[in-house]
């Protein structure tokens, strides 16, 4: 009896060890797994951030060492690049820049207003035609813009637009980015209905509920959309391309194809260098509302 | 009609600019180019009336149309597949409770705001250069590279590349997905020792249908659309020898370089019948392969 006991003991103690060395192995295994991932995720990494330190490195080096050559790392820093760039093209870099805020601010603040406004007449209010109003703008965002390119410009040109901003501007006061719409309407969801109700009691008109409610609540989605809008507003090229023929009111990535055009002539320095600036407030407004971002595409599914 | 009026007033008022915007910017714009793909027109006189003429000549006699076609049509089915096989794979990695997820979430995503900006085209043209970056990379390895880029054999395959370089957005979206897959389905299948690819096949790819599903619409309608990457590096004319002529190249270039604007209109008909069909087939067959956690029996 007593025997037993002990064995038992002993018996356990050993399954005991057993069990132990076992984890001991797993953990290590899965450390190792761990470490594989990671090896395999850095490595990743610097082969998607490599086109863009390349780009960098390409902006201030010698133009000998441009080509040919892996290393990132320039014998001499050139950054007269920059200061040469800026000032290659018949008209300065400061024009562009000052183009491109224009159209991208006044663009932002029209995405932002008139989306909106759609959002809460969608997502709040009641009205004859909803369900068919919100299938028809869910439709748009299928339409290709080059589908309604050629009537739009023929539109334009009517109106005296063509060489004017307000083509880029103008309809997006009219909520013409339906991908805007659609993130407010599933934020503005989200809110409890009890608001608006206690609201209504207490007599607010609907445009009060959207100004004092709805909008302080929705900063967050407001922000994602208003980064967004800035970014691809900020990168349009094919509205620009169309409308705007006038250097003078040419915006960034107009001027940067410039440099393609330029034949012959080693330019390349330069054209890196003003490539670089073009990114830049995107990569500050990515790095600065990375949150915003990540969370707005992981709800609404944006590009 | 005072009752209607009083119901409706606030919400028309409300979506006023939307309605300003469907009909000038969108619905009329898409009747009327209806009507311009039946006529003539140079900008300069009248449209005049052609009835199916521009649909003849581009369905019998109009070669660049078939190689558009097929230009978009192989980075369409070559990119959308190698650009979400590439999201998932590096989300189900970025998945498994790893530490700093958010700084390689960031590094994979920047790419994906980056990419459509012509800083990032002029880049590509330059890094598959005869004497480029990416020729440099094989030389290391003692292989020889071309001129990527102009050999028409193999431009498109450098903006497929460029096309896998943004996995970010979709991986985003299905990282959200694979929160969302219970973790204790993937325990009880550990207990029962399925094997890992059985799990992926059995677990991870059915439960994350949806968003497959999702993503496949989206990436495959942003990918028709792709114009100012192909445009870029192929100084704007589709070349070399048209293998960069994508669809909506072609469709630029009819447009605002030959002013055949009632053909460019049919191209542009043709493009949304094409993409309405692709949305419409991914919605219809959906029911087949997508279940969504609420309809589960």
């Amino acid at each position: 009896m007593k025997t037993t006991a002990t064995d038992m003991t002993a018996e356990m103690e050993r399954a005991a060890e057993v069990a132990h060395a076992l984890r001991l192995v797993q953990q290590k295994r899965a450390r190792q797994a761990r470490l594989m991932k990671h090896a395999f995720l850095i490595v990743l990494s610097f082969i998607m951030l490599y086109p863009l330190l390349w780009l960098f490195s390409a902006s201030v080096k010698p133009e000998n060492e441009i080509f040919g050559q892996l290393g990132l790392w320039p014998s001499e820093f050139v950054w007269s690049n920059y200061i040469d760039g800026w000032n290659a093209l018949p008209k300065s870099f400061s024009v562009f820049y000052t183009n491109s805020t224009i159209v991208t601010v006044l663009s932002v603040i029209g995405n932002l207003v008139s989306c909106s406004f759609a959002a809460y007449a969608f997502a709040r209010l009641e009205f004859t035609g909803k369900n068919l109003f919100f299938a028809l703008m869910m439709m748009t965002l299928m339409i290709p813009y080059h589908v309604v390119l050629i009537p739009q410009y023929v539109l334009f040109l009517n109106l005296g637009w063509v060489d004017t901003y307000l083509p880029l501007i103008v309809p997006r006061f009219l909520a013409s980015d339906a991908f805007f719409i659609f993130l407010m309407v599933q934020f503005f969801r989200q809110l409890p209905r009890e608001l608006d109700e206690a609201a209504m009691i207490d007599g607010c008109s609907p445009f009060k509920i959207y100004w004092v409610i709805i909008l302080p609540l929705s900063l967050p989605a407001m922000g994602t959309a208003a980064i967004f809008s800035l970014i691809w507003v900020w990168e349009d090229f094919l509205a620009p391309l169309i409308y705007l023929n006038d250097i003078k009111s040419y915006t960034v990535p107009l001027a940067l194809r410039l440099f393609l055009d330029v034949d012959g002539q080693s330019q390349y320095g330069q054209m890196f260098a003003m490539s670089v600036l073009s990114l830049v407030p995107v990569i500050i407004f990515f790095v600065a509302f990375q949150k915003l971002i990540v969370r707005g595409i992981a709800t609404s599914g944006m590009k | 009609m005072k009752r209607f009026l009083a119901r409706n007033a606030p919400g028309y008022i409300f979506l006023t600019p939307w309605f300003l915007g469907f009909f000038l910017l969108a619905l009329g714009p898409i009747l009327a180019s209806l009507y311009l793909s039946f006529t003539r027109y140079d900008m300069v006189s009248d449209p005049r009336w052609v009835g199916l003429k521009n649909y003849d000549y581009m369905f019998t006699r109009d070669r660049r149309f078939w190689k558009a076609l097929n230009v978009t049509f192989t980075y369409v089915f070559l990119s959308v597949p190698a650009r979400l096989a590439m999201a998932l794979g590096v989300a189900m990695l970025l998945d498994k409770g790893l530490r700093s997820i958010g700084v390689y979430r960031a590094i994979f995503y920047l790419p994906s705001l980056l990419g459509a900006s012509i800083a990032i085209a002029i880049l590509w043209r330059e890094l598959f250069e005869i004497d480029g970056v990416i020729n440099g990379i094989l030389g290391l390895f003692g292989i020889e590279g071309i001129g990527w880029i102009s050999q028409p054999s193999t431009s498109l395959y450098t903006l497929v590349i460029l096309a896998m370089w943004q996995f970010g957005s979709p991986m985003l979206i299905f990282l959200a997905g694979l929160r969302g897959i219970p973790r204790d389905l993937y325990e009880a299948a550990e207990i029962d020792g399925t094997s890992k690819p059985r799990q992926f096949f059995r677990i991870t790819l059915p439960l994350l249908a949806p968003v497959i599903f999702f993503n496949l619409v989206l990436q495959t309608i942003e990918s028709f659309k792709t114009f100012s990457s192909a445009f870029i590096i192929s100084n704007g004319t589709g070349a070399p020898a048209d293998s960069l002529l994508f669809y909506t190249v072609y469709l630029f270039n009819e447009a605002f370089k030959f002013f055949r604007m009632g053909y460019a209109s049919a191209l542009a008909w043709v493009l949304l019948i094409i993409i309405a069909f692709f949305t419409a087939i991914s919605f219809l067959t959906s029911k087949y392969w997508v279940h969504y956690e609420n309809d589960r029996d």
